[in-house]
């Protein structure tokens, strides 16, 4: 089991954004967290990766609680993630960014750097290596040397899910990786995300609002509604759920 | 006793300053989310621009106090449009050094014109020192914190009693809201600046009687009327003020009874104090903090 | 010829080495002089500035205690110069360490003021409490390494230059490391930066420490150049001077707050005419820049000589 969720509840002020969620997510499956806006699905995500801890519950990673440590320490443990408006370091090059996401697995500080010693030369050979095969992987190879702002949407959501793969996850967090995108990115995007699950063997939580997307991919679904978990199964089950229609007729006619 | 309450009254008159600038400085906050580190010029631009009138050119009373206020608010207004306006993207640190600057213009041009050496002019009323319990207080004193206290008073019923002043509050927490309901953000940003202007300008006219006033006192008024903003809660005109007083007669306190050249530091200190541990002040409260745009 | 930052360097040193040869008088080796010292301070700001992103109005309390505590050691209790301004370094850093630790929760204007509060105390310290109170002291000894005493314009030119080039290599490597990717990526986005497990917190710390150690070392070169110092010189207008270095040179650009200082350097020379007028001047240029030069001169000399090399 890679990561079990226990009774998160989460108030902001006086409102509830999550009551008592509870599932699992067995490793190596893709699950999707669905349900309408407000719903509480990038709350639940923010505290899975440590942005703010739950009032209530606890979050457990391949048997060690990681509720309340900090973003940074939960990267190291091996769970990244991206975020819905995209959060890009737009001021560096796309290969910058990816090299980012190897700080958590590298150690050179301040004065290594400063110095140039060979122990930060050589890592930093090492990072430039590991970050052009990421960079390699995605396909974004081409756009090594162009600033982060300056890509379009679609290479943009790509972008930061090679930045999160550069910190060599065992779990990703993906957050609305398909919003903005049109449908032939939406279906590249879906392909890339089932390659990851197999050729890299992640565990995957994927918060979406495309259901086909959603219905594609996923392996389980959980749904939440006004911040409680209203069904969780196949995406068969899901499908057929009538509390989940409801839900969902409730917000918009799709 | 008289010893203390001639420390308490002398804290009170320049707290009121203190507390002005304060106001000052929540004015333009309040609709624009704009710091303006230029604030203490304004009270010094008063001051120096009462003598002027009413010394150097020897116009009458009043007249060089309607002119002095009048100026002091067109400079405000030009500092506005020139400097403010112009820019597009109100990024933080532009808007701090851009207020820096023409902080750093204004006293350019005041020293040119003045030079460096103190200026003075008559109190409002002539008259012996009245004494209370044996302390002796300038009836000027009494003016300070008159004036004070009645601008005090009509800042907050326009704030909260007008609509012009309800509207210029709304721009603060977001123009794009307050333009869709109708106000006209600019014109407001414009009269918060004047505004603000005028007010620095009141207490500098107030106070150089007592106090006398140089061309560059404008920066340890500012940080220290921007003290008695933070104090009471950035965007507070209730909270400034009493923060205000608070930091005059701490530092008079402070002179009087333990080490004159500390006094400088106490404001300072007070202000560390509370960014670190209530950086929404004494009244303040946090959420406010966190919906502010900067 | 794609320009480099090693190229930049190069052709700097060899400025820097030519220099006094062609403008040899005791004058020019004495603005040059100030110059390096305003390099010091300005790419300290730099890094914290324009790379960490974080604002700080209160150089001048860093500046004013790597002078005071490098003075004070060498000349009342014999250190020598080395010792004296690494300690002086030592104390800033833990002066910076002490104030990042509770103003980094703030951000914005609460931030600004905090380190302006900070520079203003630290100078009322010096003014209180400082030999000699607000007339400050003098007799402060000389640099000297190994015996050797740098008491000619020329020679301490170059220690300066030496110095200046040095940390700027230092500085470079940084910034091209994992370290100053670190740093940029806080710049942008703390949220995503910390999610790639940067520790930010403790990464801004670092920041202000360093920014604050290039300060004092800038502090401590000035007291043993000028051999008398007094609370003056640490005001915040010196804070001001360093932010205009660093805003009209390029904030985002370490060679910019290396131009930024040159041209304040010579900015009191060049209005020698008009003295009245130069803090009026200084306020003019500060606007001017704000509003037409906003990145700074280097970022947009940069830019424009890039798309012509690209065309």
């Amino acid at each position: 089991m890679s990561l079990e969720i226990r009774d998160i509840t989460k108030t902001f002020g006086g409102l509830v954004a999550l009551e008592d969620i509870s599932f699992d997510i067995p490793s190596g499956l893709i699950k999707a967290l669905i349900g309408p806006n407000g719903a509480g699905k990038t709350t639940l995500l923010n505290i899975i990766s440590g942005i703010y801890p739950p009032d209530k519950g606890s979050v457990t990673y391949r048997g060690r609680p990681v509720h309340g440590l900090s973003p940074s320490e939960i990267a190291r443990l091996g769970i990244s993630r991206t975020f819905q408006h995209v959060e890009l370091f737009g001021n560096m090059t796309v290969l910058e960014n990816i090299m980012v996401g190897r700080h958590v697995r590298t150690k050179a500080g301040l004065i290594a750097c400063g110095l140039r010693l060979p122990s930060a030369r050589k890592e930093e050979a090492e990072i430039r290596r590991q970050s052009e095969e990421v960079l390699h992987y995605i396909g974004l190879s081409h756009r090594r040397d162009e600033k982060a702002s300056s890509l379009p949407i679609g290479e943009e959501r790509i972008l930061e899910i090679g930045r999160a793969l550069a910190t060599e996850p065992t779990l990703l967090l993906l957050d609305e990786p398909a919003s903005g995108l049109n449908e032939a990115e939406t279906i590249e995007l879906s392909k890339f995300i089932k390659r990851l699950r197999d050729e890299r063997s992640l565990t995957i939580l994927l918060v979406e609002h495309d259901m086909r997307l959603v219905m594609d991919i996923s392996d389980e679904i959980v749904v939440l509604d006004f911040g409680k978990m209203i069904a969780e199964g196949s995406p068969e089950e899901i499908q057929n759920n009538k509390l989940v229609i409801d839900a969902y007729l409730g917000e918009d006619d799709q | 006793m008289s010893v203390f309450l001639q420390f308490l009254f002398s804290g009170l008159t320049i707290g009121a300053v203190y507390a002005m600038v304060g106001l000052g400085f929540n004015i333009i906050y309040n609709a624009t989310s704009i710091i303006n580190l230029a604030q203490g010029e304004f009270v010094v631009i008063g001051g120096l621009l009462m003598w002027f009138f009413s010394e150097s050119l020897r116009l009458p009373f009043l007249l060089s106090i309607v002119l002095a206020i009048t100026f002091t608010g067109l400079i405000g207004l030009l500092m506005e449009r020139l400097t403010i306006r112009p820019i597009k993207k109100k990024d933080l640190l532009l808007m701090i050094m851009i207020t820096i600057a023409v902080s750093i213009v204004l006293r350019g041009i005041l020293m040119f014109k003045f030079g460096k050496d103190p200026y003075n002019y008559s109190p409002f009323t002539e008259g012996d020192p009245i004494n209370i319990y044996g302390a002796y207080i300038q009836q000027q004193t009494l003016w300070v914190i008159g004036i004070t206290t009645l601008c005090i008073i009509l800042m907050y019923l326009f704030f909260n009693k007008t609509m012009l002043g309800k509207a210029m509050k709304a721009c603060a927490v977001d123009p794009t809201a307050a333009r869709i309901a109708g106000i006209n953000v600019e014109r407001m940003v414009m009269i918060s600046f004047v505004m603000s202007a005028m007010m620095g300008a009141v207490a500098g006219i107030a106070v150089t009687p007592i106090t006398l006033m140089e061309y560059d006192r404008g920066p340890m008024l500012a940080v220290k009327g921007f003290c008695a903003a933070i104090m009471g809660g950035l965007g507070r005109g209730r909270g400034s003020v009493i923060g205000g007083f608070i930091i005059g007669i701490l530092e008079s306190m402070t002179a009087g009874y333990i080490h004159s050249g500390a006094k400088d530091a106490v404001a300072l200190i007070i202000m560390l104090v509370i960014l670190f541990f209530r950086p929404a002040g004494i009244f303040g409260s946090k959420t406010i903090i966190d919906l502010r745009r900067f | 010829m794609r320009i480099t930052n090693k190229r930049i360097f190069l052709v700097a040193s060899l400025i820097v080495l030519i220099f006094p040869f062609i403008f040899d008088s005791a004058y020019t080796l004495s603005i040059a002089t100030f110059a390096g010292i305003n390099c010091l301070s300005a790419m300290g700001l730099c890094i914290l500035m324009g790379y960490a992103g974080q604002v700080s109005l209160g150089q001048a309390g860093f500046y004013g205690i790597g002078a005071y505590v490098s003075a004070i050691l060498s000349l009342n209790y014999g250190f020598p110069v080395v010792f004296s301004t690494l300690i002086g370094c030592v104390v800033s850093a833990l002066a910076a360490v002490l104030l990042a630790i509770p103003a980094l929760r703030l951000k914005g204007h609460y931030l600004a003021v905090a380190t302006l509060g900070f520079g203003e105390i630290i100078h009322v310290v010096l003014n209180e409490w400082g030999p000699g109170g607000p007339s400050g002291f003098g007799d402060i000894p000389k640099f000297y390494l190994f015996g050797y005493v740098f008491n000619t314009p020329l020679s301490y030119y170059f220690l300066i230059w030496a110095v200046v080039m040095t940390l700027m290599a230092f500085s470079l490597n940084l910034i091209n490391s994992r370290f100053g990717r670190a740093l940029r990526s806080m710049h942008d986005s703390e949220t995503a930066s910390s999610a790639m497990g940067v520790d930010v917190p403790s990464l801004k710390i670092k920041a202000f420490v360093l920014s604050a150690v290039y300060a004092a070392t800038a502090g401590a070169f000035y007291a043993h150049y000028v051999t008398y110092i007094s609370p003056s010189s640490f005001s915040l207008f010196q804070s001001v001077l360093v932010l205009m270095m660093v805003v009209v040179g390029g904030i985002t650009n370490l060679w910019g707050a290396v131009v930024g200082a040159i041209m304040i350097t010579l900015l009191p020379e060049a209005l020698r005419e008009f003295k009245e007028y130069d803090i009026l001047v200084y306020g003019l240029i500060l606007i001017l820049s704000l509003l037409f030069f906003n990145k700074g001169l280097v970022p947009i000399i940069l830019e424009r000589l890039q798309k012509g090399h690209r065309a």
